[in-house]
C-alpha cells in the first residue's frame, strides 16, 4: 500500500520532470524468476526501473542494494525494506560464514524479479565500470531465469552521486534481449558485457564533462 | 449558447483534420508503400489538436500553462541533446526556473518585463551563475548554447501566449484568442503544405547542405497556400485588413520555413535525426514547434505594431 502510493508519486515525477525514451519495453520480464541487470549512475536508476513496471507487479520486484548504504540507520533500513523492497547485499564481505547473495537466492526461489547493478557502485556518472561477477553466480544457480540487460543514459546527469539538486533531462532506457545461461560463468560475463556495449552504442549521446 | 467566430474556426480545424485523416486512410490502404509514419503523424495531430482545443475552451490561464509546459519540454529536449558541463547543473536549473517566471509576466499582462526578462536579465545572470563554478574550460560555449536555447524555447514561444491576452478590438471580437489561433493554424498548416507540395512536385533542392528533403517547389507551394489562406481566415478571427493579412501570410510562411531549417541545422550539427521521441511520427517537441519559434515573435510584433 505504502509502496504503491510512493510509486504513483515516483511515476508522475519521472514522467513529468525527466521524461523517458524507452526502447523495447516489451522485453522487460513481468514474471519471476528473472533478473534485470542495469548500469548504475544515480539513485534514480532504481526508481525509474520500478516506475516502468505495472503497479500490481511491484511487490514481486526486488532491487538489490548495498547493505552498508541502505541499511546504515534504522530509519533508512525501514524505508529500504518496506517502501523500496530492497534486498541487502554485504559489499564488505566481513562475515565469511554467510553467502552475501543468500537473500537473492531466496527471492529468486520465490519467483521474484531482481533488479541488480553489477557495477557495484554509482561511481562517476555516465561512465560504465567493470561488472562484478556476483550476477554470474545467480545466473548459474537459476539457469532458467532470463537475465535482461537494461542500459540507461541521462539519469546520472539528472541526479549524479553526491548531488541533491535534480535537474531535468530526457533519459534513454534501452532494454536488450534476455541472456540465457551459456554453461559457464566467464562466458556469461562476456556475453553480458557484449550486450551492454551493444546497447550503449545504439545512440550518440550528448557529451557531458 | 451562441457560437462565436472563434468556435467556428475551431470547428473548421476539426473538420479539416477529419478530412485529412480520411485522405490519409484511403491513401494508406491503396498504397503498397509503408505509410505507418504518415498514419502515426496523423494520429498525433488528433491528440495535439484535442489538447489545444481543450485548453483554449477551458480558460486563458490553462492555455498559458500549456504554453509554459511546451517551453519546458522543448528546453528539456534541447538541454538533453546538446553537450553540457557537469559544472553547469545549477545554471541549467536556473534556466528552467525562468520558465514559470516568464509565463507569469504573460499571466500578469506585464509587457515591459515580459519583453526584457530573458534577453536582459537572464542573459546577464546565466554567465554569472556559470562562472561561480570557477571552471573556465568551455565557458563561452556553455553560456552561448544555454542562452540560445532559452531564447528559442522560452522567449520565442512565450510570444504565442502573449498574443492570447491581447484584448478584443472594434474590428475583431475574437481578440487575442483569434490571433493565436490564426498564428498556430497558419504556422502548422504551412509546415504541412510545404511538406505536401514538396512530396508531390519537389524537384529542385533548396538548401541541400542543411535539409536535403526541402525543395523550391515545396517552399513556394507552401508560401502560396499560406498566403491565400491568411487572406481568407483573417477577417474571421483577426482585426487584420486585407493588405496586412497578406503580409502576415507571407511572414508566417517564410519565417516558418527559416525556423524549420534552423532547427535542422542544429540537428545536423549534433548528428541527431529527431530532437526527441515525444510525439509519435513527428519526433520531438522541438521538431513540431521549430517553425513557431520564428513565427510567434515576428507575428506578435507585426500585429502589435499595426493594431495595438
Amino acid at each position: 500500500m505504502l509502496q504503491k502510493a510512493f510509486y504513483i508519486f515516483v511515476k508522475t515525477a519521472v514522467l513529468f520532470l525527466l521524461g523517458l525514451n524507452v526502447r523495447r519495453k516489451e522485453l522487460l520480464p513481468s514474471d519471476g524468476p528473472a533478473i534485470i541487470v542495469a548500469n548504475h549512475n544515480s539513485h534514480l536508476d532504481t526508481m525509474v526501473l520500478m516506475a516502468l513496471m505495472p503497479l500490481s507487479r511491484l511487490k514481486d520486484i526486488k532491487p538489490v542494494a548495498a547493505a552498508d548504504y541502505f541499511f546504515s540507520s534504522p530509519r533508512k533500513a525501514w524505508l529500504s525494506e518496506h517502501v523500496l523492497g530492497i534486498i541487502p547485499v554485504e559489499r564488505t564481505g566481513a562475515d565469511k560464514t554467510v553467502d552475501p547473495l543468500e537473500g537473492c537466492y531466496e527471492a529468486l526461489a520465490q519467483d521474484k524479479v531482481l533488479i541488480l547493478f553489477p557495477e557495484g557502485s554509482r561511481g562517476e556518472p555516465e561512465q560504465m565500470t567493470d561488472l562484478k561477477k556476483g550476477i554470474s553466480y545467480l545466473a548459474e544457480r537459476f539457469p532458467d531465469a532470463p537475465v535482461v540487460p537494461v542500459f540507461t543514459h541521462g539519469l546520472g546527469k539528472a541526479l549524479p552521486k553526491g548531488s541533491f539538486l535534480l535537474v531535468p533531462f530526457f533519459c534513454d532506457i534501452f532494454i536488450g534481449e534476455p541472456i540465457t545461461w551459456p554453461g559457464n560463468r566467464t562466458q556469461f560475463m562476456n556475453r553480458l558485457k557484449e550486450r551492454f556495449s551493444q546497447l550503449s552504442s545504439e545512440k550518440n549521446f550528448a557529451s557531458w564533462e | 449558447m451562441k457560437l462565436l467566430a472563434i468556435h467556428w474556426a475551431l470547428i473548421g480545424i476539426w473538420a479539416l483534420l477529419t478530412l485529412a485523416s480520411l485522405v490519409v486512410f484511403v491513401v494508406s490502404k491503396r498504397s503498397s508503400k509503408d505509410m505507418s509514419e504518415l498514419v502515426q503523424r496523423t494520429q498525433s495531430w488528433w491528440v495535439m489538436v484535442a489538447i489545444f482545443t481543450l485548453a483554449f475552451l477551458v480558460s486563458q490561464t490553462i492555455s498559458i500553462i500549456v504554453f509554459a509546459l511546451i517551453s519546458f519540454l522543448a528546453l528539456k529536449e534541447y538541454f538533453s541533446m546538446i553537450p553540457t558541463r557537469r559544472a553547469d547543473r545549477r545554471v541549467l536549473f536556473w534556466a528552467y526556473l525562468s520558465i514559470p517566471v516568464q509565463y507569469f509576466w504573460v499571466y500578469d499582462h506585464y509587457y515591459g518585463m515580459f519583453a526584457v526578462f530573458i534577453p536582459v536579465y537572464m542573459f546577464l545572470f546565466l554567465p554569472f551563475a556559470s562562472l561561480l563554478s570557477q571552471q573556465t574550460d568551455g565557458f563561452l560555449k556553455s553560456v552561448g548554447t544555454l542562452n540560445w536555447g532559452l531564447m528559442l524555447c522560452v522567449f520565442s514561444i512565450s510570444h504565442a501566449a502573449f498574443l492570447l491576452i491581447l484584448p478584443a478590438t472594434p474590428e475583431s471580437s475574437a481578440g487575442g484568442a483569434g490571433l493565436l489561433l490564426f498564428l498556430i493554424f497558419l504556422t502548422q498548416f504551412n509546415d504541412v503544405a510545404q511538406y505536401t507540395w514538396g512530396k508531390l512536385f519537389g524537384r529542385h533542392k533548396i538548401i541541400p547542405g542543411v535539409s536535403p528533403n526541402k525543395t523550391w517547389e515545396g517552399f513556394l507551394g507552401g508560401v502560396a497556400t499560406t498566403f491565400v489562406l491568411a487572406m481568407l481566415i483573417a477577417p474571421l478571427v483577426t482585426p487584420l485588413d486585407l493588405p496586412h493579412a497578406a503580409a502576415a501570410g507571407l511572414l508566417i510562411a517564410v519565417a516558418g520555413f527559416v525556423g524549420d531549417v534552423t532547427v535542422s541545422a542544429l540537428k545536423r550539427d549534433l548528428g541527431v535525426k529527431d530532437t526527441g521521441s515525444l510525439i509519435p511520427g513527428h519526433g520531438g517537441i522541438l521538431d513540431r514547434i521549430d517553425s513557431l519559434t520564428f513565427t510567434a515573435p515576428l507575428f506578435f510584433h507585426f500585429t502589435r505594431y499595426f493594431y495595438y
